[in-house]
């Protein structure tokens, strides 16, 4: 399908305090597509996810998520299309056990019970975590809270799966599982990190942000490999394509 | 903190409760405490005859436990020793660990305590003479508050302990308790691990900078508890947004069902008669009385 799209015109968003957090972003995302946003601490990532899932509206500019444009009366539809991934679990799992967190979306979009357990059921089963459906979820580990994070998300079968920092405190083997369980995934991705190295693994697509602008936007490979850009915007090339640190060969 | 320097902070330590409280020598209780919640859940999971019951006819037996003990006169006390059944009975069968629940009621004790610990120094009637002994009327309904108290809490935990706090909301929700209350009652529930956490860390971050002297004042305890109620907005802020990213309008949706089924209703009436009957006739005078007949 062609219409699952995000469509940032001109997007701009200053804080009541006066901080102007972005200003100016046009890019546009089309279906089936695995786009990072990239960029230093501060650069406007956390601005414009929230924009995505309709937490902030743009105070100039539009944004289009599928076939809605995003207003206050259209939300309910763009939190149908969006799946956001919390960085921190502990805010998005809140329910007294992993199987309520889980049809929790299921619940809300008023589908009839077998529906839901259905829904869950798969869910669960796609990230793995099937034995933990009874749980109380403060009591799982960082990797099950995040694997299970994202199967509260997945059981509303969204189109546009957005992630916030999904590697953050985790553990490597934690983490690869993560990127084996993300990289099996047909929906359109859009993830905000730090971890090169994931981006690297994951995104064909990525978009660097500095200072509230779009710095570049293009194929991953050739950002990662553009040293001056990445000096500027405070990054550095993934750890895979630096030199080895022991015969100093790429 | 290591161990080897609690008795240097101890030394050091201002006089008074609060500093005391956050102390960071007192980690190791807090982190006990905060595991001994989760006890509660462990306990609620359990599979006897108590727990299979109906989360609604336990909470509404505990009820009218309550409102049935709570009615008697100020200076009653033989007339409640029968009422300990309820809780004894139901902490045999759904197998309780009393001692557990006994630190509990400890705990909190002291709130009952102060309600009534002016009783015996305002209320200075004579009330019994036993010999040279003379019981003021203050000492007795002391005692007695004491008594209603351990029962009504007592009975208040084992419900918790038997149904858990989701099958608690869940009745209430049913019985027509307004959803905003259940659903705050629940999140509390599950954010104070998240909050407890945070307090925590941050009077580790606190001890490990203040060698025992600083920072321990009242001050301090202002600004780490502002702190703390700033990162709390934060949270709710964001989980809000969470919620609504999932499509919540406002009102939690349940999707469990209960079912009164055949064992709730007798549970339910047999506990109610049997209060009923222990509050107009006091079971202890009559069998002091029947024990005497026999006797003699």
């Amino acid at each position: 399908m062609s219409h699952h799209i995000i469509e940032a015109k001109d997007l701009s968003y200053t804080y009541p305090d006066g901080t102007q957090a972005i200003r100016g972003l046009s890019f546009l995302i089309t279906h089936g597509e695995s786009v990072a946003i990239v960029g230093e601490n501060g650069a406007g990532k956390s601005t414009l996810l929230l924009h995505l899932n309709g937490y902030l509206m743009p105070t100039a500019g539009s944004l289009r998520v599928g076939d809605f444009p995003l207003t206050r009366e259209t939300l309910a539809e763009v939190h149908r299309t969006v799946g956001m991934v919390f960085q921190d679990p502990d805010d998005q799992l809140f329910m007294p056990t992993v199987f309520h967190d889980v049809a929790f979306g299921p619940v809300n979009l008023g589908f009839p019970s077998e529906e839901v357990e259905k829904r869950v059921a798969e869910a669960l089963e796609t990230v793995g975590m099937v034995h933990l459906k009874e749980r109380p979820p403060y009591r799982l580990s960082a990797g099950e809270k995040r694997a299970v994070a994202i199967a509260a998300v997945l059981s509303m079968s969204p189109n546009i799966l957005v992630m916030d920092e999904p590697s953050s405190n985790l553990d490597p083997k934690s983490r690869r599982r993560l990127i084996e369980l993300l990289g099996g995934f047909e929906h359109t991705k859009i993830i905000a990190t730090h971890d090169l190295d994931l981006v690297a693994d994951l995104c064909e697509r990525t978009l660097v942000i500095h200072e509230g602008s779009i710095a570049a936007d293009g194929a991953t490979m050739d950002i990662l490999k553009d040293e001056d850009l990445l000096t500027r915007c405070s990054l550095e090339r993934p750890l895979r394509l630096q030199a080895c640190p022991v015969c100093g060969t790429r | 903190m290591s161990a080897c320097s609690h008795a240097a902070v101890r030394r050091r330590r201002p006089k008074g409760p609060w500093p005391q409280l956050l102390c960071g020598c007192r980690e190791d209780q807090m982190n006990k405490r905060i595991a001994q919640i989760g006890l509660m859940d462990q306990l609620a999971s359990q599979n006897t005859p108590v727990h299979r019951l109906d989360p609604r006819a336990k909470l509404l037996t505990t009820l009218v436990f309550i409102a049935t003990v709570a009615s008697f006169g100020r200076y009653e006390i033989s007339g409640l020793v029968p009422f300990f059944l309820y809780p004894v009975t139901v902490i045999v069968v759904g197998r309780v660990p009393a001692l557990y629940l006994v630190r509990k009621i400890v705990l909190v004790a002291p709130f009952a305590i102060l309600i009534g610990a002016l009783n015996p120094v305002l209320d200075r009637t004579p009330f019994l003479t036993l010999g040279p002994m003379t019981l003021s009327g203050g000492w007795i309904s002391f005692v007695s508050i004491i008594i209603r108290f351990t029962l009504t809490v007592g009975a208040a935990l084992v419900l918790l302990a038997t149904t858990g706090i989701h099958g608690v909301c869940l009745a209430l929700d049913k019985l027509g308790c307004p959803r905003a209350f259940t659903v705050q009652l629940l999140f509390l529930y599950r954010y104070l691990y998240v909050l407890a956490d945070e307090g925590l860390r941050m009077v580790r971050a606190r001890a490990a900078r203040s060698f025992g002297r600083h920072g321990m004042g009242m001050q301090v305890y202002g600004y780490l508890l502002g702190h703390l109620l700033m990162r709390t907005l934060d949270r709710a802020q964001r989980i809000h947004s969470a919620m609504n990213s999932r499509g919540f309008s406002g009102q939690v949706r349940s999707m469990q069902s209960l079912r009164f089924g055949a064992a709730d209703w007798p549970f339910m009436a047999g506990w109610s008669l049997l209060f009923f009957i222990m509050r107009i006739h006091n079971v202890s005078h009559l069998l002091g009385a029947l024990l005497t007949e026999v006797v003699l």
